[in-house]
């Protein structure tokens, strides 16, 4: 009971000092845009290395999973679980092969902004593009 | 152990407390319990647009480059600290309504529902933009700056998340005006402020998708 009112007259101390380290990582992930570490998949995983310091700030602290029985945890987990096997096959399946779509035609089609390609003419190393790639544009 | 406190403090059963639960202690975890079942099904429907933004942005990383050239970091970056700030506003709100402060209650509410108004006056400007300039999803794209075609895939992928999102701050400054008018009631208290903790988690889960909805779609490059 005692640790129980610790924890209260504790508590709006801990979320100031929660929202301004989420404010200053708010700062550096705006910051960290504008310098080039190399390519953008690298300035992509940082940004998204920052989101999820922020998101478990918040969730640690702000939606109290800290001090909360661990069953809310652990559905939070298991949907963040469920989630990351949805994203991991299909990413396997796309990385892991040749790109659908030629890359000549991709090419080609900058100039002519908005416009669909018909059957790409010369794209170089896979001939003509398959049909269900087409239906992307 | 709780629930023989609140007993005690009200010199009766709560009224609030409904017959099947065994006491108000339980009642309490069991709707945080339901609140948050709710919350993994939140995440996984934005899941799936958070997938397809992978999956394509893999395939088409320079339309995703010059797509995000068209968003403003700068209102990107306010929005998020307008968020940030009503996500903070709430968790005092929670905490004033279960430390028996019902005008800081109050103020704190209307503090959160003043930073989502801001949120959203932003994102209009953003999109009365975009709408100008034909930066349209899909086939209404009709803008004629250049640049690689699939950006109307890009924009597809942007309207969709944020006015998704943003349908869920409509709701969610919908559900603390109700909160607000049951505070000034003096609905809650300590032995009972239920409601105002569970939108306060749906609040910070839309605080949380905004998270990674900034980065992914304004810090592309």
């Amino acid at each position: 009971m005692s640790d129980h009112a610790h924890a209260h007259s504790n508590s709006a101390r801990v979320y100031v000092f929660t929202l301004a380290v989420l404010l200053i990582l708010t700062g550096i992930t705006v910051g960290a845009a504008y310098v080039n570490f190399g390519s953008s998949s690298i300035n992509l995983f940082i940004a998204v290395g920052i989101a999820t310091l922020k998101a478990s700030l918040v969730a640690l602290f702000f939606m109290h999973l800290r001090h909360d029985p661990p069953l809310n945890a652990i559905i939070f987990i298991s949907s963040l679980i469920f989630l990351g096997l949805f994203l991991l096959f299909p990413w396997i399946d796309i990385y892991s092969r040749d790109r659908v779509v030629p890359y000549g035609l991709r090419v080609q089609a900058q100039p002519a902004a908005a416009q669909k390609q018909a059957p790409a003419p010369a794209a170089g190393e896979h001939g003509a593009a398959p049909a269900p790639a087409a239906a992307h544009h | 152990m709780s629930s023989e406190t609140h007993v005690v403090e009200h010199g009766a059963e709560p009224a609030f407390r409904q017959h099947h639960f065994v006491d108000a202690e339980q009642q309490f975890s069991t709707s945080k319990i339901g609140m948050w079942l709710f919350l993994a099904t939140e995440i996984l429907m934005f899941g799936g647009l958070f997938v397809g933004y992978g999956l394509m942005q893999g395939v088409y990383p320079e339309a995703w480059v010059a797509g995000h050239h068209h968003l403003d970091r700068i209102m990107g970056a306010i929005n998020t600290v307008f968020l940030l700030c009503s996500s903070f506003t709430m968790v005092m709100a929670v905490h004033a309504s279960s430390t028996n402060q019902k005008s800081k209650t109050i103020l704190n509410l209307l503090f959160t529902l003043a930073f989502a108004a801001g949120f959203l006056v932003i994102k209009y400007f953003e999109y009365s933009h975009k709408f100008h300039d034909g930066l349209l999803p899909g086939r209404y794209f009709a803008y004629h700056g250049g640049g690689p075609p699939q950006q109307a895939m890009f924009f597809g992928f942007y309207f969709v998340m944020t006015g998704l999102h943003g349908f869920h701050v409509v709701v969610g400054m919908a559900l603390i005006t109700w909160i607000t008018i049951r505070a000034s009631r003096g609905e809650f208290s300590s032995a009972y402020y239920t409601p105002v903790d569970l939108v306060g988690l749906y609040w910070h889960l839309v605080d949380l998708i905004w998270i990674y909805l900034f980065p992914l779609l304004y810090l592309v490059s």
